[in-house]
């Protein structure tokens, strides 16, 4: 029982971070169409600006993450603006190959700013832990799943209430006819890519919190693909339910195959993701949440 | 009045491989120049003056864009014709080198002190089989296949962005698969001998005479792979205008549209994951065949978008356009290594720890920044290049 209440607390932590990082991906798409295959970069980079000022210059971590968030929030604009903007209007899978290409280019550069050692964030939580009852909840985990509430809540009440929000929902509905009512479309996809970019930081830092962080980030990172999927592409919910989903169960197999089916060999549970994935789309195309599109031919 | 090469009445004519004789003499002066690039070194075309050949390692590096282009086309099969994309032929490259690998290779055995008997004991650590050629070479694309086909049915249920994701998935799984089955692969880090390229009692990986003429190790493997190239060049090039070919570039144009018009859609994109597949497979087993060894942990996604760049580079949807991306993109470490020497590219560095950016690192930075820059300028890839050159030239000097 303990060993099942701790691997479900470490799903659930797992689920905030991959929760974070999948937000990214959804707000990306509804926004502006564009499937981003670049979050794993943007998290590496992220992470790695926040890990530099916290630890070289050795600033407090709060300050750090401040000045990471903010640069973190104009690479995303940069980024969208030199080599997304040329591509408004061009099929979907072009642009989403395309972000393939800028995720090797990111990856690289970051990887060799960050060196082949395990980096130390320089968070204040190391590797604490409280113990509850027999299972150990690292404060770490704990910080994630309430930074995660956090935001989305900010989120979400970012597009419910305020006007650029608005414009983000009227932009995803239809971008023709909000520009037509005079939505600056744009200004909403500058800010969608600066808003992915800076989840995708968060969830960089959670993932090298404590542990300190390295190259295997970036295939953790590329598990919120399955979370969306899971989720379906365009709903915020899903992106949600998604990560929940797949981390519980990614915990579940690394805390069980090993014991009742060790055939399965090695780091099965890096698998469980996209065999959960799998699963889904055989019954439901449009993953969980996601609209079904409706064609006219 | 004199033909006009560039005007096309009927159907035949719009669907011929070659659209007129001044194209398919160029053709063949192509392929003369390739096969006198390949004898190179051995043809004493002008003595002791020129020497055409691609010598040593440059002409390693074109067997293996030889072999890529095969892969290539096959990738275009179904990412250019049929307009699915898939993330997944790294996985497919994978199966094929590894039953190429296992039918086509030799057995290794180590002898194992038993404990409950005190003896030793043959134990086998890699599966190998030792077939010819002519048997390995077809199962490796038919077993690549057969993947393909047990994978389809979720691709068809699934369209665009979908599918790319779960062929992604498919490379981890895969990639688990190769790691696991250390009887099969030898392991990670470990890996095995690939397949003996011997077809019927002859080595391809040997040096030796042919017909009187010297042959290196690198241009037999050179002159078979252009054998293959030309027949699989040929049917799929046939098979994009035939019947299935037009169905396929239907559905890529336009999903719904075609399964109005009576195209049934799940078995057209079946035939195209699947010939895909072939090809893929048929292309990893020589590939690794012609390097000698393989280690599971090469068929990972970067393996997948090198394949990926090298469709969008070269052309999509066209075969001559998927060699010409293979060759490119197969050369690129040859390239960038050769820029390093210039004072300007310094910051490039050979070993793998000084310097800003590695040889390796930037490799990969061109993959990214040439994919990003072919999709922006020119979606049409090194193809759509050389169709704007040759028609500035056609009406050279009033190309306006």
């Amino acid at each position: 029982m303990t060993q099942f209440l701790q691997a479900l607390v470490n799903g659930v932590s797992l689920a905030a971070i991959y929760a974070l990082i999948a937000l990214g991906f959804v707000i990306i798409y509804k926004s502006t169409q564009v499937l981003n295959f670049a979050q794993p970069a943007l998290l590496l980079l992220g992470a790695y600006w926040v890990l530099y000022f916290a630890t070289v210059w050795g600033w407090r971590f709060e300050i750090a993450l401040l000045l990471g968030v903010v640069l973190a929030s104009i690479t995303g604009i940069i980024v969208e603006r030199t080599t997304l903007r040329p591509m408004v209007g061009k099929p979907v899978f072009a642009v989403a190959i395309l972000t393939i290409g800028l995720n090797t280019v990111i990856t690289i550069f970051a990887l060799d700013l960050m060196g082949v050692e395990i980096r130390q964030m320089g968070d204040p939580w190391r590797l604490q832990f409280l113990t509850f009852g027999g299972i150990n909840i690292a404060y770490r985990q704990v910080a994630a799943i309430v930074t995660v509430v956090l935001l989305v809540g900010l989120l979400l009440a970012f597009f419910k209430y305020s006007r650029m929000g608005l414009a983000m929902r009227a932009t995803a509905f239809d971008q023709e006819v909000a520009l037509t009512q005079g939505i600056s479309v744009s200004t909403v996809f500058a800010l969608s890519w600066a808003i992915a970019a800076v989840l995708a930081l968060f969830g960089g830092v959670f993932l090298g919190s404590g542990v300190g962080l390295d190259r295997s980030a970036a295939v953790s990172a590329l598990k919120a693909l399955p979370v969306v999927v899971i989720g379906g592409l365009d709903s915020i919910a899903g992106a949600l339910v998604g990560a929940v989903i797949v981390a519980i169960s990614e915990m579940l197999a690394a805390t069980y195959q090993p014991q009742y089916a060790a055939f399965l060999g090695n780091g099965f549970s890096q698998l469980v993701p996209y065999l959960v994935m799998f699963v889904v789309l055989l019954v439901k195309p449009y993953g969980l949440f996601g609209t079904k599109e409706i064609e006219r031919v | 009045m004199r033909r006009r090469p560039g005007l096309i009445a009927d159907y035949q004519s719009d669907a011929a491989v070659f659209r007129s004789n001044v194209s398919r003499f160029w053709f063949a002066v192509m392929l003369v120049a390739v096969v006198v690039l390949g004898l190179g070194g051995t043809l004493p075309l002008i003595p002791g003056l020129v020497d055409f050949g691609l010598s040593g390692g440059l002409m390693l590096i074109a067997v293996s864009a030889v072999f890529a282009s095969i892969g290539a086309i096959g990738l275009n099969i179904v990412t250019g014709f049929a307009g699915q994309v898939s993330l997944g032929h790294a996985f497919f490259l994978g199966v094929g080198a590894f039953t190429g690998a296992v039918l086509g290779g030799t057995e290794v055995t180590r002898q194992v002190l038993d404990l409950s008997t005190g003896q030793f004991a043959e134990k086998t650590l890699v599966v190998g089989y030792n077939l010819d050629l002519i048997i390995w070479l077809p199962a490796a694309g038919l077993m690549a296949a057969l993947v393909g086909l047990i994978v389809a049915p979720v691709a068809f249920r699934l369209r665009g962005l979908y599918l790319a994701f779960v062929t992604l998935g498919l490379v981890f799984i895969g990639d688990h698969l190769f790691r696991e089955a250390t009887s099969l692969t030898g392991g990670v880090g470990v890996g095995r001998e690939s397949g003996v390229p011997s077809l019927f009692g002859f080595r391809f990986d040997e040096s030796g005479e042919v017909f009187g003429i010297y042959l290196s190790k690198p241009q037999r493997l050179f002159f078979l792979g252009l054998a293959l190239l030309l027949v699989m060049g040929l049917v799929a090039k046939n098979l994009a205008r035939s019947r299935v070919g037009r169905a396929l570039a239907a559905i890529r144009d336009r999903d719904i549209a075609a399964e109005m018009m009576g195209i049934p859609l799940a078995r057209y994109k079946m035939i195209a994951f699947v010939v895909s597949s072939f090809y893929a497979g048929v292309a990893g087993a020589l590939l690794y065949s012609a390097i000698g060894r393989l280690e599971p942990g090469s068929f990972n996604l970067l393996l997948s978008i090198e394949f990926i760049a090298m469709v969008l580079i070269g052309g999509v949807a066209t075969v001559s356009g998927s060699i010409m991306g293979a060759v490119f993109i197969t050369f690129l470490p040859r390239l960038v290594k050769w820029l390093a020497g210039f004072w300007l590219f310094g910051f490039i560095s050979e070993s793998p720890a000084g310097g800003f950016i590695t040889l390796a690192q930037m490799e990969q930075i061109l993959f990214g920044g040439l994919i990003v820059a072919f999709l922006i300028f020119e979606p049409l890839g090194l193809y759509g290049i050389w169709i704007r050159v040759r028609n500035y030239w056609k009406a050279w000097p009033f190309s306006y």
